[in-house]
């Protein structure tokens, strides 16, 4: 596990106050028109919007900027905000926010007696190129607070008496998430759980058992955990950056947030952008379908000098930084899906097949060890990987690599198998010549460099 | 509403009584698991089933020794429909 990087860049400006001035103190009066189509913008300048607050702001600061407000007011109305703000999760699956939070409200509105749902902040990230939230707890614990206690009253409305509050996060981020909820109002009614440092910590069902029993294992979903989760409640987990997003929608409105990105990947995002030295891991905060590229110059990286860019982490995909979008939605050849918003860029120098070879041989050791196809099937792609990177030249190895990835995807409790099969099969659509070269027997190398 | 046999893989051991008593529905994958027949994704771990199975089903999800299958019935999801945690 790396350590805790606070890559986070110079201090913001902010705007906010004029902002509010300027009419956006009731966004549930906010009759939202969608804005004029566009296409993805060509420009990466966003103003900060999460991280307004600056660095490590504590909760003055924090309602100086964003000023006063009463989480709990936000409840009523929330939900058809969230629907027209167009948000989507920012810990991978990008599902719409509102969905998610009408299936658990519903649910627990269907029982015969009102049933107290619970609602849990997910804080934990688990992957070693993953740092923007902890950054975001770091420096805005309060927006998260402020998001989690919105989207807590917004699901509390059916007769309930109130909704149950966790926040999930390594043992890193505790100490400033506990220090933020000591200092506001109704902070003592959120309970804190540490999150252990495992890849699979934070999956959804692994973070309601850990809660629940102390273990971070996925378990088997028969019903979704919006109908039966944490004791048998409706449960929701939210990513921290989704309830900071939801805060700031709450606050401004859904016409602000769409200010940002495209009609199709509305408001921010926060990418964890790493890669070759001189580069600095930065956390950056983009708009909807910003392109690739930019968001690689933006960190200092010449796009140009790069073989191969990962997006989305380890559950996500290798491509060429060429005019690709970062966005959940579009055309695949166009677009690339941020996923949990990891950016790990390659430098010619490097080996992809290595690089692909040693992310499979981690995920095959984080595996939980409970589905067969999973603690069997990861180990045995990634020993064959391995033997292709390692310079055997049997043609069959690729062959055999595609049908193992074919057999183990869709099988198991959480989605592991599939996000590793995924990013070994874009390794052998990207890094295609790279095999034919290993299997050949030599490694040219993206840049021609033999390794 | 449809029926679909679901597979708990966290307590699936591999011990096949299932591909025997459904030889059109599942296979068995290099290490003995089950595998679902001509099914991709999700399919294969909630797995939809003919009528003309149910019975033979009914009487895998009786007969596993680890209880890892199940019978559910659910509605078809619209083409394109996306559920949370799925």
């Amino acid at each position: 596990m790396s350590q805790p990087r606070d890559s986070y860049p110079a201090a913001p400006q902010d705007n906010y106050q004029d902002r509010q001035q300027a009419g956006y103190q009731d966004p549930h009066r906010d009759a939202y028109a969608p804005p004029p189509l566009q296409g993805p913008r060509d420009s990466i300048r966003q103003e900060p919007r999460l991280l307004a607050a600056g660095p490590d702001a504590g909760w003055a600061r924090h309602t100086d900027i964003f000023g006063r407000w009463e989480p709990q007011a936000a409840g009523p109305g929330l939900l058809e905000v969230l629907a027209e703000s167009g948000l989507t999760g920012r810990g991978g699956a990008a599902f719409e926010t509102w969905r998610k939070a009408t299936a658990t409200a519903g649910s627990g509105r269907k029982s015969l007696f009102a049933v107290r749902p619970v609602v849990i902040a997910n804080g934990a990230e688990g992957e070693p190129l993953s740092f923007k939230d902890r950054t975001l707890l770091a420096h805005a614990p309060h927006l998260v607070i402020d998001g989690l206690m919105a989207l807590a009253a917004a699901l509390g409305q059916a007769g309930t008496s109130g909704t149950n509050m966790y926040i999930y996060a390594p043992a890193a981020s505790l100490p400033r998430v506990r220090e933020a909820l000591a200092e506001r109002p109704r902070g003592k009614q959120v309970r804190v759980v540490q999150a252990p440092e495992t890849f699979i910590s934070g999956e959804s069902s692994a973070v309601v058992n850990m809660i629940a029993n102390g273990t971070a294992l996925p378990t088997d979903q028969r019903r979704r955990l919006s109908e039966s989760g944490l004791n048998g409640r409706p449960t929701l987990v939210v990513n921290v950056e989704t309830l900071a997003q939801v805060a700031l929608i709450a606050r401004f409105g859904a016409r602000w947030f769409r200010e940002a990105g495209t009609p199709t990947d509305p408001g921010t995002r926060l990418v964890s952008v790493s890669g070759p030295a001189p580069a600095r891991d930065v956390v950056l905060e983009v708009p909807g379908g910003v392109q690739l590229c930019l968001v690689l110059k933006e960190a200092g990286m010449d796009p140009g000098s790069l073989s191969a860019v990962l997006v989305g982490g380890y559950h996500g995909r290798w491509v060429r930084p060429a005019e690709h979008a970062l966005s959940p939605v579009g055309p695949p050849g166009r677009t690339a899906r941020p996923g949990a918003g990891v950016i790990h860029a390659l430098d010619l120098q490097t080996c992809g097949i290595q690089a692909t070879a040693r992310i499979v041989s981690y995920l095959a050791g984080q595996s939980a060890r409970q589905c067969g196809p999973c603690m069997f099937g990861l180990p045995a792609m990634a020993s064959i990987l391995n033997r292709i990177a390692g310079g055997e030249t049997d043609h069959r190895l690729a062959t055999e690599l595609d049908r193992l990835g074919r057999l183990v995807s869709g099988r198991g409790a959480c989605r592991h198998p599939e996000g590793t099969t995924g990013l070994v099969s874009s390794a052998l659509e990207v890094f295609a010549a790279d095999f034919r070269a290993h299997l050949a027997g030599y490694c040219t190398g993206p840049g021609g460099v033999a390794a | 509403m449809k029926t679909y046999l679901h597979i708990d893989w966290t307590s699936c051991d591999g011990r096949g009584l299932c591909t025997e008593l459904l030889p059109g529905v599942l296979d068995r994958d290099d290490w003995g698991y089950p595998v679902a027949r001509g099914k991709v994704g999700r399919e294969r771990t909630d797995v939809p089933l003919r009528d003309a199975d149910r019975d033979a089903a009914q009487e895998a999800v009786f007969l596993c020794p680890k209880l890892a299958l199940s019978l559910m019935q659910r509605t078809v999801p619209e083409p394109g429909q996306r559920t949370p945690g799925r």
